[in-house]
């Protein structure tokens, strides 16, 4: 079973030392934050059941904290998530074509993942960036004003971001 | 301790006295009748539990003496605590049974109808609740919610479909149990009561999380299918329990006992929280000192053949005559007297045809 | 050009960093606050400027303030709001993004006047990017004496903490940020009791917007009353409206609440008209769960007179002709835009933001998510059309949290309005998939009866 490194230990105390005594489960949405960003962005349900003894509150807490947010991956996922948001806002500029677009260049549905494991697809709601429709959430930053050219570019670029690191 | 002061309330036009700090639906249980308003999540025994499943809602008409001023929305009265002078109206008004019908309605849509296969039927909120305020026919045109069915351990089966998220069973883990092992899980139209990962739910009290349950989302596994529960006639006893108070009712046919219950009171709410050991092993009548039959509320289904004085084991011994000291009871009037039907010296079985009025001319000859 | 008195040095460069916004002005306000003013006179100046809460309901912030209860040795906090997640919405990520010192400086105001020592920025978690420009700002702010232990010297403490939450839009209602910030899920509490009674950790605790604790720094430069003259009525100061949908220009914008919604839209200061040389179909003026407008009523009231942007003239009419002016989120549609389609993707972000906590909520955003999307796709029946009606009026009001309501409104008022498009969609089913029903009459002058 995988455990945080020293620096990721150095940021859970961190971030546990914003709260009151008593109160670390306060840090719990950090906490999963960072065990997803740490162990292949998802949270299996043994890193759950990790956090949870870091925090010392039971498993069950986490479980019912991890699967009410829709940020935290409980399987896992693509090396690369694009969550493409679906909503009004995005709706009325072309969010639709995008979404169907992605999916048919890299030949999956949202909510799948290419069978090499580089792609993931989801559709998302509302991301807070209505003026700069359509958009999707890649890792920590915002693709904006996507067009078909743009996700090409996007594509290419996550393509050769992987063999690069490989 | 120090004197609370008492506020009045009037509640469908009724008044009443109650401590500071008693919300609406205290109050109005006080009053009890139909004033008081339904509540399928408000637990009293549970710190926490209410304000969620909104069938509680009432109209509060004039805020208090000092402050008359009428509240804007329907308000949760398992949440709302009293002011004095506070005017709430519950049966009285259109909009509360506006409002509890939608709620009913929307309990109702993804919830699976299967009552004649579900072992909580007969004593089930949800099918009172329906039965009062709901409809004959569904708007919900579309395949309803449904979930696996999960064991909770050997003895507790949760059927996720029938739950209405109540969270009464996660209250009830959490203050009962050291250590709360089930949860909601997911959020939404989606949430369900589950355990993340296959668990049993292993302690003492575990088991009343069946009693709590309104529905038949948790059930009793040794009595599953077992019976339905308006067969079955239910006996206070109790037996010298270490861990729980041993006060149960106990649900017997003949003298076999079917299932073992914590005692609910009026409002369905269980009075002494009873043990795993009480609930799931011992099912012998030798186990258990039988105390009398449980009174139930007579509107119940589980009424029909419950007559108190032949159930189980206990034979009333006050008859009429050893409660009158001997004296035959006076009866008002003699039906034979009055009655040419039933006259006792016709045998009709014996007649081959249907009884004319005639034979009862010439026996009256 | 309008009075600017948040964004006016958005544009600056350098602006992100210390030294810059300092150099620029900044903190001016910190040093006259917490060395000329005790809170309750930072609290009256607060009131005197008529600030109303930016994030959507439009409580006054000095009267909200003022609620906080102060027993002996419990401490008090306060958490900026920063789960900006109404579709449409998106100023708090602009100025966050801009002008992070900005909000950092209305915090350390405003906890000095409720006497947070320890105050938390609530994020959502999609702006992953902008905690760190936010901590970068709390880090140099800490290190120029700004923040942490006697804080220019006044004997005053103060530390911000950025929290991430991780997708829920129900989070940015108060009490639902404060048990997710306590590391829990997202389930609104039941009021009362308020938050400025019983909030985070049990403790007494304010919850304010960005836009509206940022305010506070114009507030206390220029003193309450010199910014109660700014705007008009109850309408007081600048307020940050973000504009998308089919404009020309989309953008976030300062506006002083004394012009119409017609300049607005069609000058070129602002949404610089309707992209693509197209009309005005309708309009969402304030974040996706306000009541949608056709282009008629939006532009001017029922009662004829010109429509303005601020808190009275947008609900002028109530919900029969009006809406709001919520979070500032403005959606404009232009004449292709299907309003069954809008109003279906809305019940859907709703249903999927619902926390599932009480049953009108859970089951009914569902509900009428299906039956929108079956009336968009061609499988709809004319008394779905009444059903959507009655099942979102038994919604509303009877939700433990606004979710409800806010799920209710633009299913209400699409249909309100638009009612002749719901049963075009439904008599004719193929036609609908293949196009837009168009304009209508709904940019037509409305009748006003005499």
């Amino acid at each position: 079973m995988s455990k945080f490194n020293d620096d990721q230990l150095k940021e859970f105390s961190r971030l546990v030392a914003r709260y009151p005594e008593g109160k670390q489960k306060s840090a719990l949405l950090p906490v999963l934050h960072l065990a997803q960003d740490s162990f292949g962005g998802w949270l299996s349900a043994e890193t759950m059941d990790y956090v949870a003894e870091l925090l010392q509150i039971s498993p069950i807490e986490v479980y019912e904290v991890a699967t009410f947010y829709s940020m935290y991956n409980l399987k896992p996922i693509g090396k690369h998530l694009f969550e493409v948001c679906q909503t009004g806002p995005c709706m009325i500029n072309g969010s639709d074509d995008i979404i169907d677009y992605i999916g048919t260049k890299l030949g999956i549905k949202p909510g799948e993942t290419t069978t090499d494991g580089m792609f993931s697809l989801k559709t998302v709601e509302c991301l807070g960036a209505c003026g700069y429709a359509p958009m999707m959430q890649l890792g920590k930053h915002y693709r904006e004003h996507l067009t078909k050219e743009k996700v090409d570019a996007i594509i290419d670029e996550c393509r050769k971001n992987a063999a690069a690191n490989n | 301790m120090s004197e609370q002061p008492l506020f009045k309330v009037t509640i469908d036009n009724i008044t009443v006295e109650v401590p500071a700090g008693t919300t609406i639906l205290n109050a109005a249980r006080k009053i009890g009748g139909d004033v008081a308003p339904p509540a399928m999540c408000y637990y009293s025994k549970l710190e926490g539990s209410g304000g969620k499943c909104r069938t509680c809602l009432v109209e509060v008409s004039k805020g208090s003496e000092k402050d008359p001023r009428p509240m804007p929305k329907l308000v949760a009265s398992c949440r709302t605590t009293v002011m004095d002078g506070m005017e709430v109206k519950n049966i009285t008004s259109d909009r509360v049974i506006d409002a509890r019908n939608g709620v009913v309605e929307f309990l109702l849509i993804n919830h699976p109808l299967d009552c004649p296969v579900c072992d909580q039927a007969g004593e089930c909120h949800l099918q009172d609740l329906s039965y009062e305020h709901g409809k004959a026919g569904t708007r919900y045109e579309f395949q309803r919610r449904t979930f696996k069915k999960h064991d909770l351990g050997d003895k507790i089966q949760l059927h996720m479909t029938r739950c209405i998220l109540c969270y009464r069973c996660v209250f009830t883990a959490d203050q009962l149990t050291g250590k709360r092992e089930h949860g909601i899980l997911d959020r939404g139209d989606h949430a369900e009561i589950a355990t993340y990962i296959e668990k049993n739910l292993d302690n003492e009290f575990i088991g009343n999380v069946i009693d709590v349950c309104p529905v038949g989302a948790l059930t009793d596994k040794t009595f599953r299918f077992k019976n339905r529960v308006w067969f079955l006639k239910p006996v206070d006893a109790h037996r010298d329990c270490k861990t729980c108070s041993g006060k149960v009712t106990l649900w017997n046919r003949g003298d076999e006992v079917y299932r073992v219950t914590a005692r609910k009171d009026q409002w369905g709410e269980v009075e002494d929280w009873i043990c795993n050991t009480c609930r799931f092993d011992k099912k012998q009548t030798s186990d258990w000192v039988i105390e009398g039959p449980r009174l139930i509320d007579r509107h119940s289904v589980i009424a029909q053949g419950h007559y108190a004085g032949t159930v189980g084991t206990h034979k009333p011994t006050e008859t009429f005559e050893a409660v009158h000291a001997g004296r035959q009871p006076k009866l008002l009037m003699d039906i034979h007297s009055i009655s040419e039907v039933n006259q006792p010296n016709i045998t009709l079985s014996q007649l081959d045809r249907p009884a004319h009025s005639t034979d009862f001319n010439h026996n009256k000859d | 050009m309008g009075v600017k008195l948040l964004l006016e040095k958005a544009h600056v460069p350098g602006i992100r960093f210390f030294e810059t916004y300092r150099k620029e002005g900044g903190y001016q306000a910190v040093e006259k606050a917490l060395k000329q003013m005790d809170p309750a006179a930072i609290v009256e100046e607060v009131k005197k400027s008529g600030l109303r809460g930016r994030g959507g309901a439009g409580f006054p912030a000095g009267m909200k303030w003022s609620f906080i209860a102060k027993p002996e040795g419990v401490p008090r906090h306060l958490v900026c709001n920063a789960d900006e997640s109404e579709p449409g919405t998106f100023k708090d990520r602009y100025l966050m993004e801009f002008l992070p010192h900005l909000l950092i400086e209305g915090l350390i105001i405003s906890s000095f006047a409720l006497g947070s020592n320890d105050t938390y920025i609530y994020i959502r978690g999609e702006y992953a990017w902008i905690v760190d420009i936010l901590e970068q700002a709390i880090d140099e702010a800490k290190a120029n004496g700004f923040l942490g232990k006697n804080i220019l010297g006044t004997g005053f403490d103060c530390n911000i903490y950025v929290q991430r939450g991780a997708g829920a839009y129900i989070c940015g209602e108060e009490t639902a940020l404060i048990e997710s910030l306590e590391g829990k899920r997202g389930n609104p509490r039941i009021k009362p009791p308020f938050p400025a009674i019983e909030g985070l950790w049990k403790r007494p605790t304010v919850v304010n917007n960005v836009e509206t604790l940022a305010a506070v720094v114009p507030i206390i430069n220029m003193g309450g009353d010199e910014y109660a003259k700014i705007g008009v009525g109850r309408s007081t100061g600048t307020k940050l409206i973000s504009a998308c949908g089919n404009i020309n220009k989309p953008g976030v914008y300062e506006i002083d609440m004394t012009i119409s919604v017609e300049e607005f839209i069609y000058s070129d200061e602002y949404c610089g008209g309707i992209a693509n040389g197209k009309r005005l179909k309708a309009c969402i003026p304030g974040g996706s769960s306000v009541p949608i407008l056709p282009a008629n009523l939006l532009l001017k009231t029922a009662k004829g007179e010109t429509r303005l942007m601020n808190y009275e003239s947008l609900s002028d009419g109530g919900f029969a002709t009006g809406s709001m002016m919520g979070s500032g989120g403005f959606i404009v549609l232009d004449e292709d835009q299907c309003i069954v389609k809008n109003t279906y993707t809305l019940a859907r972000f709703y249903r999927h933001e619902s926390c599932g906590q009480c049953s009108p909520c859970r089951e009914g955003t569902g509900w009428m998510e299906k039956i929108l999307k079956n009336i968009d796709t061609g499988k709809g029946k004319m008394s779905d059309i009444d059903l959507l009606w009655d099942i979102q009026r038994k919604i509303e009001g009877n939700t433990i949290c606004p979710l409800g309501d806010a799920a209710a409104w633009p299913v209400a008022a699409a249909i309100r309005h638009f009612r002749d498009e719901f049963e075009w969609h439904v008599n004719h089913p193929e036609d609908a998939q293949k196009r837009n029903y168009g304009l209508a009459h709904y940019a037509d002058p409305i009748h006003v009866p005499a």
